[in-house]
Parts: C-alpha cells; structure tokens; sequence
C-alpha cells in the first residue's frame, strides 16, 4: 500500500511503500540510468537519460517525451549511501523550484524494504502546486486505468 | 476549487491548536469558551484562531444569540484529501512499475 502524507507544519510531501526486494536492490533501481529510466515516467511517457553520474557530488538529467512534448527534469546527487539517498529535483518548466528529496530504504528483513520519500519544497503553495499536478496527471491516465492500479496496488 | 483557497485550507490547518480545535469539533459542536477551555490563551487569541478557521471555510458560526456554537465544515477538508488521493495514485502506479523492474533483477541475480 502506498501512503502519502502532507505535512501540515513544513510543506513537505512524505511516500512510503514496502516492496518485495532488499535495500541494495532499491538502490540500484534508483542509481543505474537503464533500471531507473523504465519505472520513473507515468506509462504514457518514454523517459530518456541525458546525463547521470549517481555518486555523492554527482548530478542527472532526463527528459520525458510524450507525443513529441519534452519534459525535462534535474537536479544533483546530494549523498549516496546504502541506506539513503539524498537528491535535489527540478523540472525545467518551473526553473526556479527545487525540491529536496530524502529516499530511505529501511530493511525489514525477509528481503523486504520500506522505501520513504520526503519532499521538502519553500512554501505550502509550491507544494500544492506539486499535489495538483498530481491530480492533473491522474486526470490525463485516464479513469479505468486509476481503478485498476487501485485494486492492483495491494502489496 | 482555486488553489488559493486549498493553501487557505493548508494555512489554517498548519497550526497545532488550530488543528486541535479542528480534531475537537469533528466530534461535536462547541462554543467558543467551550473551545478555549483547554488551551490557556486570551478568548482574543482563541478568537484569531478560529477566524483563520472561519476565512479558510474550515469552520461556521451560525448568526442568532450568543452563545453561538462553532459547527466544523467537514466537507472543506474534502477538496485536499482529493489531491492527496490522486497524488497517491499516481506514486502507487509508479511504485507498480518499480515492482516490475525489481522482480526482473530477482530473476537475473536470485538472493
């Protein structure tokens, strides 16, 4: 099951979700270009990398394309450790906003790992800005394919 | 709803004794001294926080005598749970396909 949560004190998005694989595979889904760019976009976008080096210090780049629209999207490799990766996010269209995200992998043995995500952003208008594009991409995926991923999400 | 009046809503509920009186009158309708009881601030300091409250749609008070009982607008709060869901779904979806990139690295290198 997958939470969201808005902070109501700090305008900070936080995501947390169990999957069935260890932190070092987390890992690598999030730092190897090829794995990261086939589950990153929604389904309706292809997302090619332009650059990414994914080392602490490091930096990414990568455009999604759909019917010929580019979204382009960067930011910097804050810190890379096992457990956590720490990452600014910008998309080109809004120049001046950054996030800062926080990515935990938490092993719950087993070979499960919760994975949470906190987004900090500067203000709670910027943030429900991020919440309404969220609903405005759920919009453009269409209904029957939201009620699917609904009973499908069940992990 | 115009997002101006979601940060309305997101305002109003960033405060802890604001959201405590939010909390308190999901359960029932209460007067403003009622309200204030707990807290130990000035009826005035008790007053600013529900007209933030008030400006943000959260809370009603009817007209008529006083003591008029503060009413929650439980339906103001509906609009953000919306955004939050569909900003849920759309995460959920992607952790799905996340899902399947790492059931496919299970199969090339089994723990």
């Amino acid at each position: 099951m997958t939470t969201v949560e808005a902070d109501p004190v700090v305008p900070i998005i936080r995501i947390s979700r169990d999957f069935q694989a260890t932190p070092g595979q987390l890992l690598r889904a999030h730092t190897d270009p090829e794995l990261f760019a086939r589950w990153i976009g929604p389904d309706s976008l292809r997302t090619r990398i332009e650059q990414w080096d994914a080392r602490t210090g490091g930096s990414y780049r990568y455009v999604s394309v759909r019917d010929g629209a580019e979204f382009a999207f960067h930011g910097c490799f804050h810190e890379i450790r096992p457990d956590r990766i720490v990452q600014t996010f910008t998309y080109a269209g809004s120049p001046d906003q950054v996030l800062l995200e926080t990515l935990r992998f938490d092993d719950l043995g087993g070979g499960r790992t919760r994975l949470r995500t906190q987004s900090l952003v500067e203000s709670f208008e910027v943030r429900d800005a991020w919440l309404k594009s969220g609903m405005e991409t759920g919009v453009d995926e269409g209904y029957a394919k939201l009620e699917r991923m609904l009973t499908d999400d069940t992990v | 709803m115009p997002a101006d009046t979601l940060s309305k809503v997101f305002a109003a509920l960033a405060d802890p004794t604001r959201r405590d009186m939010v909390a308190r009158l999901s359960v029932a309708d209460a007067t403003v001294n009622q309200l204030a009881e707990p807290y130990g601030m000035t009826l005035q300091a008790i007053y600013k926080h529900l007209r933030v409250l008030e400006e943000a749609g959260v809370v009603s008070r009817a007209g008529g005598p006083q003591p008029r009982p503060v009413h929650l607008e439980a339906g103001s709060l509906d609009p953000m749970d919306e955004w939050i869901e569909r900003y849920r779904r759309q995460a959920a979806e992607r952790y799905q396909r996340l899902d399947r990139v790492l059931a496919e690295m299970n199969e090339e290198h089994p723990r």
